[in-house]
């Protein structure tokens, strides 16, 4: 026990110090070596931030869902509890959390009441292979994204579990739809990361983000090193722009073609995560609230957790992916670092900040669009939905993954 | 007993627990979700031994495929007001016999292989030796190399079975 808390103490707080003893021989032998307690407190680390902020993120993403919605129908959203409505999700929070905790007679007890963890569990485990910043990452794991794609499918059996023991038609209904539209979208979603995958040439998140900015040379970690890498802006040869970074170095501006790449991966990002106007299985007009219309109290906010955590995954990934990770959009303009002042050097705190911070701003700006896109178009059904990802986008990422690596090898 | 042999036995208790489950559940959706328990013990067996993609690979076949297919197929042949949807045991003694003998066969089996000796074991331990890393990379250019063929037949074969199922559910 003492020795996990020096552990943590030492090579978390007293990091900045000038006095470095755990970077001494004696402690090494006593605590083990300054690089694995470095990696077990980012593991700690990035674990316990994420569960605190997607706890954080929820409340406020609800609050934001009815403002933003409320914008867009031109009202006023919840205005009464604190300051513009500030504190309202709280209000509910605990409106909820006080509410009985109902398990329905005809239910399958054991199943019903484990089916939320199950689902909570899955997604919360894909954020283990998610970046945070050049060096909090939960687990460098080499299967990275692979990883992150097959745990949340884990996601699908709860939803079955949840809808199946509830013992209700819309219960079950919703969960078979939920499932088919999910297991759907895979398809296009999984060949999207494969063009990306192919791109740069790694699963591993963390070098996929290296990659997206100045410091790719700096990289070199499972069996890779990127210090001799170039960066071209989208591949061709004679345009140098390593050193510029910014949005230049994204990988949406590696590869011409990857723009519509990234639109592939949000709509089918959307769909996984059963947002409108994917949301038939939760659809309330029809099927009242789909797999969780059973669930009450602290079961349904756990679910509701596990939906809002759903779509700030998607959206890291998207932007791992695609909008840089946590690099920096500036670029550096001639004598006019902009990339390098907005984006500390790997391995200092600034450096560690300015990565959260742009890593969770872009998220939170594709969040954003997922609600816009919610409360704009209408649902779609379930013919035209089959229609969308078999028909145009499977098709159309079939063909943007053969592009992608004749590009590759151009390039 | 160290981390590694704690970690290990722990997962393979899940395995066989889950194992169990599904032979001795009279519910068939109870048997499904026991057979989760036992391809993550699986997998978990898998990230043990070092074989981290197998790992993965196999979550996302048998659990996001093979498991959710069955379980689909289980909810839409049957009622949903069914609540117990009964697998009764039939052939009580053949079956004991069968697995018995299975089980005893594979038994001497492992008891008389002299698993240090074997060459392809050695080979691997050197390997470990050198190199720790993933064997991601080492799999896909075995794949597209000495391979490929394999791997293409098996291309093929699912191919012909997305057509095939694709040619069925489609005729009217």
């Amino acid at each position: 026990m003492r020795s996990w808390f020096v552990r943590i103490v030492y090579s978390g707080v007293v990091e900045a110090g000038p006095v470095r003893p755990w970077r001494t021989k004696a402690f090494a032998k006593v605590y083990g070596s300054y690089d694995k307690i470095q990696s077990f407190y980012n593991i700690m680390f990035a674990f316990l931030f994420f569960l605190a902020f997607i706890l954080g993120y929820v409340v406020f993403a609800v609050y934001a869902e009815r403002k933003v919605s409320a914008f867009i129908q031109d009202r006023l959203g919840p205005m009464e509890v604190g300051y513009y409505g500030l504190i309202q999700t709280i209000a509910d929070l605990i409106k909820l959390l006080q509410k009985e905790d109902i398990v329905p007679e005809n239910a399958d007890k054991r199943l019903f009441m484990a089916a939320p963890v199950l689902i909570f569990t899955a997604v919360f485990a894909g954020f283990a292979v998610l970046p945070l910043t050049p060096d909090v990452i939960g687990s460098g794991a080499n299967v990275g994204v692979f990883y992150l794609l097959t745990i949340i499918t884990l996601d699908i059996i709860g939803l079955l579990i949840a809808g199946w023991s509830s013992n209700n038609k819309y219960s079950l209904l919703g969960a078979m739809r939920s499932v088919a539209q999910i297991i759907s979208y895979e398809v296009p979603l999984g060949l999207i990361v494969l063009c990306v995958v192919m791109l740069c040439q790694t699963l591993d998140l963390q070098a996929i983000s290296y990659q997206q900015g100045i410091w790719i040379n700096q990289y070199a970690g499972n069996g890779l090193n990127y210090a001799q890498e170039v960066n071209y802006l989208f591949g061709i040869s004679n345009i140098d722009v390593t050193q510029v970074g910014g949005f230049l170095t994204w990988n949406v501006f590696r590869m011409p073609l990857f723009f519509i790449a990234y639109i592939i991966f949000f709509i089918a990002t959307l769909a996984e995560s059963n947002r409108a106007p994917f949301d038939i299985p939760e659809a309330e007009s029809e099927l009242i609230g789909g797999f969780h219309t059973e669930y009450s109290g602290f079961r349904f906010a756990i679910l509701f957790l596990a939906e809002y955590a759903m779509m700030l995954l998607v959206s890291l990934l998207g932007v791992v992916l695609f909008l840089g990770s946590w690099n920096t959009p500036l670029p550096n303009v001639g004598s006019i670092k902009l990339a390098e002042w907005t984006s500390g050097v790997p391995g200092t705190v600034y450096g560690n900040l300015m990565g959260a911070f742009w890593l969770l701003s872009k998220a939170m700006a594709i969040i954003f669009v997922q609600m816009w896109v919610r409360w704009t178009y209408p649902r779609l059904r379930v013919d035209q939905l089959m229609y969308l990802c078999w028909k145009v986008l499977t098709p159309a990422s079939l063909v943007l993954l053969v592009l992608t690596g004749i590009w590759r090898l151009w390039m | 007993m160290s981390v590694t042999e704690i970690i290990f036995y722990a997962f393979a208790a899940l395995t066989i627990a889950g194992a169990l489950g599904i032979v001795l559940t009279k519910n068939i959706l109870y048997a499904a979700f026991s057979l989760l328990l036992t391809f993550l013990g699986v997998a978990a067996l898998y990230v043990v031994a070092g074989a981290d993609l197998l790992a993965v690979v196999q979550i996302m076949i048998y659990v996001g495929g093979v498991l959710v297919l069955m379980i689909f197929g289980v909810m839409l042949t049957s009622k949903t007001t069914d609540k117990y949807l009964p697998s009764p045991s039939h052939n009580r003694i053949a079956g004991a016999l069968a697995g018995l003998a299975l089980f005893g066969l594979f038994f001497t089996a492992i008891l008389k292989a002299s698993f240090s000796t074997l060459p392809w074991i050695t080979q691997a331990e050197q390997h470990s030796r050198t190199v720790s890393e993933s064997t991601i990379a080492g799999i896909g250019i075995n794949l597209m190399t000495d391979f490929v063929l394999p791997f293409e037949i098996a291309g093929i074969l699912l191919m012909v079975a997305l057509i095939g199922a694709a040619y069925i559910a489609g005729r009217k």
